[in-house]
């Protein structure tokens, strides 16, 4: 698949606009910083929860555990997609019994991704609520999910792609919105 | 290792089967199905669906519980045929065996065997996955895989490591597997036993052929310990328990002119005090009970990867180019 890029959506002091924002509305809506955690998504989901609870950290004076999630094992598209997704490991280790667990992901469309991480969540404990920080929503939604906090708000058509590259996986921080060719 | 590397092969025959890259995939992907059997939920959908079934024309009870255990954890379902009650005794042939466990739509065959390349005929007359689980003295890939493992768990690598197989090497699928495998990885690989359990032309797959044990203990990074077989083959060519311990038996103080933090591994079930002393099974350089673990971590990785191979998943018994 080629993309063509169209038009950047967000730079580098943006994005860290964003997040400082998502952070301060986490702590706000979740009024305790203590019992919560933040789960981030791989492969971009993982560095924007540590970035994001480095932020809260700053604000709030304390930093919330950080957890990453593979979703491939419960993917419901494993014989469909294109491309082979490769199996990465799970990294969760506290216990999230009891507590608010914060998922973080880069894009949310389709909505299936969290319907992953929601079953691989509920894997490892029973949380007292889960809620879904995204940076980039970008509708086009198949399942009833919807994020309680989200960075931008990104109209797209369905032949789009959204792009979000971050210096721990890319190399550069920028969303770019792009074009299949 | 690459996000993008694609699973080709619809069987796991053997290592001698597969490319460097395509061993290393297996170990990185059992990586993440090892965390998964940490966990209070030892339990994932990739398999949801998929049947797979384990046909063990030899007894096993490790073997095939690590793999049922590996399928049930992917949520496979699983069932077992054991030869003994099966129509086998009637006089069905492998072939017909396979093609009916096909018609009753089974996605993977494990399949243990007493006789060399068996599998390899079973995987080019079925659609399913074919995964081997022992044939004859051919291959034990998921042995060996597991072998490797937990070697590179301990010592962080395989390349460049000094290995030693010691034990009856002329009738061992599991020493056959591990030569591949480790030679491929680019381990130095020494096999050690008396003269008659060394195959002949053993040293062109790439080995250093010793009878002395202590030439083999000596800078090794670690030693794969095999089963005497004195039920078996081995009491043939070393007819003398007592003598074989006293020989090449790994004790206390031999693993103490070794180095120190040398890795002991054995695919078990152990004979303590033929190929190995109890002090040495139990101790600090043991990782016989860690292999078990592991076992499941890798079984589950080859179970996932035959079953999702791409595009239409090759027949495994094709050497890599």
């Amino acid at each position: 698949m080629k993309l063509k890029e169209k038009t950047k959506i967000l730079d580098k002091v943006s994005i860290e606009r964003t997040l400082e924002r998502l952070a301060h509305e986490i702590i706000e809506k979740v009024k305790a910083v203590e019992g919560i955690a933040l789960v981030g998504i791989k492969n971009r989901g993982a560095p924007l929860a540590e970035r994001i609870a480095d932020k809260i950290m700053d604000i709030a004076g304390k930093r919330p555990p950080v957890g990453a999630l593979d979703i491939t094992l419960y993917r419901d598209d494993l014989t469909q997609v294109a491309e082979q997704p490769v199996v990465h490991a799970t990294e969760i280790d506290f216990n999230i019994d009891g507590i608010k667990v914060i998922l973080i992901d880069d894009v949310l469309f389709t909505g299936r991704t969290i319907r992953c991480a929601l079953d691989a969540l509920v894997d490892f404990g029973r949380p007292s609520q889960i809620q879904l920080a995204v940076l980039i929503d970008r509708g086009h939604r198949e399942l009833p999910i919807r994020a309680d906090y989200v960075g931008k708000n990104v109209p797209t058509a369905p032949k789009e792609v959204i792009e979000v590259r971050l210096s721990e996986t890319d190399g550069k921080d920028e969303v770019v919105l792009c074009e299949k060719v | 290792m690459s996000k993008h590397f694609v699973w080709t092969k619809k069987d796991l025959l053997g290592l001698e089967y597969l490319s460097r890259e395509e061993i290393e995939f297996i170990l990185y992907t059992a990586a993440s199905f090892k965390e998964v059997t940490t966990r209070q939920i030892k339990k994932v959908p990739a398999l949801r669906g998929k049947t797979v079934v384990n046909l063990f024309y030899e007894p096993s009870t490790r073997t095939r519980t690590s793999f049922e255990l590996a399928a049930k954890r992917l949520s496979a379902d699983v069932i077992n045929i054991a030869v003994e009650a099966s129509s086998v005794k009637k006089g069905e042939t492998l072939i017909d065996t396979g093609r009916n466990i096909e018609a009753l739509k089974i996605d993977i065959i494990v399949v243990r065997h007493g006789s060399s390349g068996a599998p390899n005929i079973l995987a080019h007359h079925v659609n399913s996955s074919v995964v081997n689980a022992g044939d004859g003295w051919h291959e034990h890939p998921t042995q060996a895989l597991l072998d490797m493992f937990t070697l590179k768990e301990k010592l962080g690598r395989i390349e460049g490591l000094n290995v030693s197989i010691i034990g009856d090497i002329a009738h061992s699928r599991v020493a056959r597997s591990n030569i591949w495998g480790l030679t491929k990885l680019g381990a130095k690989v020494t096999v050690c036993a008396p003269p008659l359990l060394i195959p002949e032309g053993i040293e062109k797959m790439g080995v250093r052929v010793t009878n002395d044990l202590d030439t083999a203990l000596k800078g090794a990074d670690a030693i794969n310990v095999l089963r005497m077989q004195f039920e078996r083959d081995a009491a043939l060519a070393f007819p003398s328990k007592l003598e074989y311990f006293k020989q090449y038996g790994i004790t206390a103080e031999r693993l103490k002119k070794c180095k120190k933090e040398i890795v002991v591994m054995h695919p078990g079930p152990i004979n303590r005090g033929i190929e190995i002393s109890s002090e040495v099974a139990d101790g600090q350089n043991s990782v016989i009970l860690e292999q078990v673990t592991n076992g499941i971590a890798v079984r589950m990785a080859a179970l996932y990867l035959v079953a999702h191979a791409r595009p239409t998943g090759t027949r495994g018994g094709e050497k890599p180019l």
